[in-house]
């Protein structure tokens, strides 16, 4: 899923400063899962958004909404509307829900309530981690199915580096070192012959340093 | 009605200070106690999570305080709320509803000016 | 001769090698090099000139290179692959052999977090050992990787550093032969303490005949006292001083710990000398430049042989 976390609620205040109504727009997608941006998350900022405001002399009223998907555009149709009815909407959606946003309603500004974060899983409740950086070339056949690019700090193709300590990365005590998952994966499913192997310079092209990427399937067009 | 403070979740919380009040006591099983195993554990942090909001827009973390009782403790409730209440009391009204009043009058001196 | 490199004719030569380094400053003053480069000058074969080494901002390696060559010693080019993408490399990689640089140390980088600038975007496009295959695709075939042919083909020795204490150890071996496979002609280990871990790797080394496809440098630091080696055992990842080498420089008087660390020093170098499937030694006297002398040559390993072109 996506995640994300919450911006301090200073930084929203100041955002949402110039409005006297705003709509807080959640999404029931990843962002519900990871518990930064669903229905719950829309109450309770709103709530707060409401409380500061008006402790500071200046009451705001607030819409409550929270879209099946801010990232596709059937739903979004049904805010229309009312959307022009705000001044601004609040999304705690991903930056490509808000993004989706914005570009439908070219006349209301979009402010973001959540920094984006990774493609990552739950590992327990309550802590979510990073596998994946959508590259666009997958190389999880080689390396025991754990990603070089993603979980070692480097991106290295041939690790671990000189860094690696009892299976901990040099860069922080809690990050895993990343080759030491993918030797001990490999090791277990007895293809330590991947290891020995050069692999080729890895084309970045395909991932976002060759430009925005967009996938097109013309049999569902 | 709430089956246990598990149940309670932070918008309600805040709902309750939207709503005009000036301090929140969440009364919860005791600890190890829980009809529901960790209802009461739950409910804790989230109390926490709301001091600190209270925290962040000034409103006052001091405002909401959870308490750990047994349904048999009649006479330590009876303290606790008594405590809570004087602690409230020195606080004073919420920052809501000093600005509250405060609206409240400058409408009526408009009213009154008309 | 693959290369115009004199380490390279001095190991050809059968002689045991001494590679020293130079740390750049802090700064555009150029003396601060010059001194070190006079303090090194006579005591090796090559000298490196580290790049940016644990990503504090230093002047450039190549400039560096530059200032040690002025001072009539043959610059050893650190290169990590943690600032520059393909392009720089290869742009950086032509420069340095148009200037006459003839030696290159194929590095990862320490990561960015360790330095002046740890929100800095890290670039890692292709990794240490690709920057190999690079070079070697540059210098054996004289074409870009791209397949472009090169207009000049630039004539280094090719190099890259190993930490043979690093984990997992399993790995160490089989990732020496990846950099050997990828076109590596030299290495330089990271610092020895643990000398019964260095001899279990070379064990492993010699196993794969590695040692007959490149020429092993095996990594020296004196150490200047109890505290220092104390503060490198625990904060620098990879490096493993045992503690009877720490007792025996911790039991001296502080003021005679820095003699017996060279002391140390002096008899490791003397011990791989005699440790088959070493070549030479490279001394990192890490700021410590002007007991280089007192080190290379307690070791015997004074004066530096010359061999012809």
């Amino acid at each position: 899923m996506i995640t994300g976390t919450p911006k301090p609620i200073e930084e929203i205040l100041e955002m949402i400063e110039p409005y006297d109504n705003i709509i807080v727009a959640g999404c029931f997608g990843c962002v519900t899962v990871c518990r930064v941006g669903g229905d719950k998350e829309v109450q309770v900022l709103s709530s707060t958004l409401r409380l500061a405001r008006e402790a500071s002399g200046r009451k705001i009223e607030i819409k409550e909404i929270c879209l099946e998907r801010q990232c596709d555009p059937e739903y979004l149709e049904p805010m229309r509307p009312y959307v022009e009815d705000y001044q601004a909407v609040l999304s705690i959606a991903c930056g490509a829900g808000i993004q989706f946003m914005a570009e439908k309603f070219m006349k209301t500004p979009l402010l973001p309530g959540i920094n984006t974060g990774f493609l990552g899983v739950t590992e327990r409740q309550g802590e979510w981690a990073e596998r994946c950086q959508g590259c666009g070339d997958c190389v999880l056949h080689l390396t025991g199915g754990i990603c070089p690019v993603t979980r070692c700090a480097k991106s290295i193709f041939h690790g671990p580096c000189g860094g690696s300590v009892n299976g901990t990365c040099e860069v922080a005590k809690d990050i895993k070192c990343g080759w030491q998952l993918i030797i001990d994966r490999l090791k277990s499913l007895d293809q330590m012959e991947n290891y020995g192997k050069l692999k080729p310079y890895k084309g970045w092209d395909a991932s976002r340093d060759g430009g925005p990427r967009r996938i097109l399937r013309e049999d569902m067009i | 009605m709430l089956p246990c403070t598990g149940r309670i979740d932070e918008s309600l919380l805040l709902k309750a200070f939207e709503n005009g009040a000036d301090g929140v006591m969440v009364i919860g099983c005791l600890e190890g106690d829980c009809h529901y195993v960790n209802g009461n554990i739950r409910a804790r942090s989230r109390v926490k999570r709301v001091y600190s909001i209270l925290e962040q827009i000034r409103i006052g973390p001091d405002r909401i305080r959870m308490y750990n009782l047994s349904a048999g403790e009649g006479a330590k409730f009876a303290a606790f709320t008594n405590e809570f209440v004087s602690q409230i009391e020195n606080l004073g009204p919420s920052p809501i509803n000093v600005a509250r009043k405060q609206a409240a009058r400058e409408s009526a001196q408009e009213v009154q000016a008309t | 001769m693959k290369s115009a490199s004199n380490l390279e004719r001095v190991l050809t030569a059968g002689h045991f090698a001494v590679t020293g380094e130079c740390g750049p400053p802090r700064g555009a003053d150029p003396e601060k090099v010059l001194k070190k480069a006079a303090l090194v000058k006579g005591n090796v074969d090559v000298c490196n000139v580290t790049d940016n080494q644990t990503s504090v901002v230093r002047m450039s390696s190549l400039a560096g290179c530059m200032l040690v060559k002025q001072s009539g010693i043959e610059p050893l080019l650190q290169m990590v692959v943690r600032d520059r993408n393909r392009i720089a490399l290869q742009s950086d990689l032509l420069g340095a052999a148009a200037l006459g640089v003839h030696n290159l140390l194929c590095l990862s980088g320490d990561h960015q977090k360790f330095g002046d600038d740890p929100k800095a975007k890290n670039v890692f496009d292709i990794d240490s050992i690709q920057l190999i295959h690079l070079v070697k695709t540059m210098r054996d075939e004289g074409i870009f990787p791209s397949g472009e042919k090169l207009d000049g083909v630039p004539r280094f020795y090719i190099g890259c550093a190993v930490n043979p204490f690093a984990d997992p150890f399993e790995i160490r071996v089989p990732r020496l032969k990846l950099k050997v496979d990828a076109g590596a002609d030299f290495v330089q280990t990271q610092c020895i303490y643990n000398m019964d871990k260095f001899k279990l790797y070379m064990e492993g080394a010699r196993k794969q005949g590695l040692h007959e496809r490149v020429k092993i440098l095996a990594g020296v630091t004196p150490l200047k006292s109890a505290g220092m080696a104390k503060f490198m055992n625990r904060m620098v990842a990879g490096i493993d001083i045992p503690d009877e080498v720490i007792k025996r420089v911790a039991d001296e008087p502080k003021e005679k710990q820095a003699a017996k660390g060279i002391e140390i020093c002096i008899e490791q170098i003397q011990e791989l000398k005699e440790m088959e499937g070493i070549a030479g030694v490279h001394v990192m006297a890490i700021e410590w430049e002007e007991k280089l002398n007192e080190i290379v040559g307690g070791a015997g390993l004074l004066p530096r042989p010359v061999v012809e072109q």
